[in-house]
């Protein structure tokens, strides 16, 4: 459990959902904790410190000592403050969870953010991809309030870009992937996810963040 | 510890499948390997795996996991007798999955297209990228290890597997171009370490052959040489 002489901090950048999801699970599990924003651009020599391999964010920095990659983050969450917990107790159903985490980054989210970028000659097929992508999830969601059942959990966390960027990024590419008719449940999951009032607090401004994507595809 | 209730979806020249055996083994644990030859996949690995089709699977009372990382954890947390594959501390568990990942990122990556490369400039950079990746490893291990055999200490552990999965198809590299990527000059505690843990009865008599999987890579190049010039 966390004490009073703990010091937490995240380096993130607040458009990033790999970032928004180490505030989200501090922010279920109620950690206190310092942000600070990094402009990648111009790195900051902390960052640069703490994360030597990578040079990326999200980095968690706890009594001094980082941790990088938002998947070994969260499980570092998980390990250091146990309520709240976003795993499962049975061993089957958090290797499920995992699972999924690693199939989000592996799969799920590559094919929905080629189609949202992809150009015309590939669009298509992209789009195809992204659809059976979104198909894949929505059958392991099953008829679950949330992927951790009835409390966020971690899957939920790792699907804050389909929870809610998927909807901002498919507006400005102007495609119909998410939507409550292709994909009831997922929809469905989507409101009930961007409403939890832990996660509504934790996440970044709609309107700031459809400006700064908006300003990225204009490019 | 016997256990009747557990199948292995593996293949003999999978570094994956090969980390569930260690895993497996680690733990005394029994169980039934199910050689798939991938061509064609059987039934099972298909209803098992229907997201991505592919090995390693295991089968636990006719559960599946898949994944390669997903099931060495699942292990760990399902057996828990000695030896512990994570260790106990919540920041040391996150330097294993942490470095485990960067294996499967910046390690398993190059090895792959330097497989299929036959451009020298390619083959170069991507040489390139596996010393800098051995740097780090060596690195990290030394960190790690605090002068005990294994990334995990005294035991294997998850980063050691990760890694360790490797040396065989590592040696088919290096002989099919003549060339060392893990020089004991170089990397001297890897060097070592690759020993010890080709040597450690959970490993022993499980690695593939470097011969065999050399000519399995040959043929393996080749089918994909024809599948390129179809492509095209």
């Amino acid at each position: 459990m966390g004490s009073e002489d703990e010091e937490v901090k995240l380096l993130g950048k607040w458009a990033s959902p790999f970032s928004n999801r180490v505030d989200l699970a501090l922010k279920i599990k109620g950690v206190p904790y310092k942000y600070s924003e990094e402009n990648l651009a111009n790195k900051s020599v902390e960052l640069l410190n703490y994360n030597p391999v990578y040079k990326k964010v999200p980095v968690l920095v706890h009594n001094g000592n980082p941790v990088s990659e938002s998947l070994v983050i969260l499980e570092y969450i998980e390990d250091t403050w146990e309520n709240n917990p976003l795993l499962p107790q049975d061993p089957y159903e958090r290797a499920l969870a995992r699972f999924w985490s690693k199939t989000l980054d592996d799969k799920i989210l590559p094919a929905i953010w080629n189609a949202c970028w992809s150009d015309e000659k590939g669009r298509e097929k992209a789009v195809e991809e992204a659809l059976e992508a979104l198909k894949i999830f929505q059958d392991a969601l099953k008829d679950k309030r949330y992927f951790g059942g009835e409390t966020i959990g971690l899957v939920d966390i790792v699907a804050n870009f389909i929870g809610y960027w998927v909807a901002i990024l498919q507006e400005i590419a102007g495609l119909e992937l998410l939507t409550i008719e292709k994909f009831p449940k997922l929809y469905k999951w989507s409101q009930e996810f961007v409403n939890h009032p832990v996660i509504k607090e934790g996440l970044p401004p709609r309107d700031e963040l459809f400006a700064f994507f908006k300003a990225s595809a204009s490019k | 510890m016997a256990q009747t209730d557990l199948k292995l979806l593996g293949g003999w020249f999978s570094p994956f499948a090969l980390r569930v055996q260690i895993a497996l083994n680690l733990k005394g644990l029994d169980y039934e390997l199910i050689e798939e030859t991938l061509n064609p996949k059987s039934d099972l690995l298909l209803q098992s795996n229907p997201v991505y089709n592919k090995i390693p699977v295991l089968l636990h009372a006719d559960k599946p996991i898949c994944e390669s990382a997903v099931i060495v954890e699942y292990i760990d947390e399902t057996w828990t007798n000695a030896p512990s594959i994570l260790p106990s501390n919540a920041y040391d568990r996150a330097n294993a999955r942490f470095w485990s990942t960067y294996i499967d990122d910046k390690w398993f990556t190059p090895m792959k297209s330097l497989l299929m490369a036959e451009d020298d400039e390619a083959k170069k950079a991507l040489f390139g990228q596996m010393e800098e990746a051995l740097e780090r490893m060596e690195d990290a291990f030394n960190k790690a290890s605090e002068g005990k055999p294994f990334f995990g200490g005294d035991t294997i552990g998850l980063i050691d597997i990760a890694f360790g999965s490797f040396l065989s198809w590592l040696s088919v590299i290096e002989e099919m171009n003549g060339r060392k990527v893990l020089d004991v000059a170089k990397n001297p505690a890897l060097a070592q370490w690759a020993e010890t843990f080709a040597a450690d009865p959970a490993v022993k008599g499980i690695l593939p052959e470097t011969l065999k999987l050399l000519e399995f890579a040959n043929a393996l190049k080749l089918k994909w040489a024809a599948e390129a010039a179809k492509a095209k």
